[in-house]
């Protein structure tokens, strides 16, 4: 076994770990840290296939910005009381059978279909200038426009954002 | 570098997180606990976009930059929602699912 080999299945049992007891534990702030972890685990993986860029904006976007924005809101609506409250039994037998069902069937599909084989191409790191001039080029396969209406939509949210949750006067 | 985990693994991974996240979407009752599993299922798509393009079409970006305006995009609906969230808690003092059905006709 390979270094890259044993990391990823460290990361790969981590992620699965955590995200079954991100949405299983009783405790809030558990789950938000368990989310934390899963996250971590993401930007393991892209850095893992090479994506390093990808990996950094994750870490940056989620564990720097979203959890730390989950832990002031669950402090500000003081959420632990709320996690009492729990589906009625027979309902959560049948979401529970569905979502093992399903995953059942998505495994089946993945396992039986024998699509890229054993293809593992030749990787390489890209570069980050690369990325950058696909990021604000105007050519075939670059991305200005989602890029420009990224930020417009960042923008609109931002406002709303500030609307909805401001104090009434 | 090589490549030598098989792309299998990867979409077995993001399965799992993918399916935690839909049970947890449907027991949970706490709108908090809710969005942390939409994070979930948002995360398990944005691996299999990178997974799928790193494997299968090494050569384009398509899948990355994919999964770059996804985060983009979660993080902007992580906000909403919880501005959401906060202004429900100033109203009915709980953020539970039951609590919001004042706009059934």
């Amino acid at each position: 076994m390979s270094l890259q080999e044993i990391s990823f299945y460290i990361v790969a049992a981590c992620i699965a770990v955590c995200s079954i007891l991100a949405v299983t534990s009783g405790k809030i702030l558990r789950a938000v840290t368990n989310l934390l972890f899963v996250l971590f685990g993401t930007a393991m993986f892209y850095i893992l296939l090479g994506y390093t860029f990808l990996g950094a904006v994750q870490l940056i976007v989620y564990a720097g910005g979203i959890v730390i924005l989950y832990v002031f809101s669950i402090l500000l609506t003081r959420s632990d009381k709320d996690m009492k409250y729990r589906q009625r039994r027979a309902k959560w037998l049948s979401i529970l059978l569905a979502s093992a069902v399903g995953a059942a069937l998505v495994l089946f599909l993945i396992l039986t279909n024998d699509f890229a084989g054993s293809l593992i191409p030749q990787g390489f790191e890209y570069p980050v200038h690369e990325i950058g001039k696909s990021l604000i080029g105007t050519d075939k396969y670059q991305f200005v426009l989602p890029f420009e209406i990224t930020g417009v939509l960042l923008l609109a949210c931002m406002i709303g954002a500030i609307l909805i949750a401001r104090k009434e006067k | 570098m090589e490549l030598e985990v098989h792309v299998i693994h990867y979409l077995i991974v993001s399965t799992i997180m993918m399916f935690c996240g839909i049970y947890g979407f449907f027991t949970r009752k706490n709108l908090l606990a809710l969005l942390i599993s939409v994070e979930l299922m948002l995360n398990a798509a944005n691996i299999n976009f990178s997974v799928c393009n790193r494997y299968l079409f090494p050569d384009a970006l398509e899948g990355h930059f994919f999964s770059l305006f996804g985060i983009a995009i979660a993080a902007a609906e992580t906000a909403v929602a919880i501005a959401i969230i906060i202004n429900v808690y100033r109203n009915v003092k709980q953020v539970l699912t039951d609590d919001i059905t004042d706009l059934k006709g």
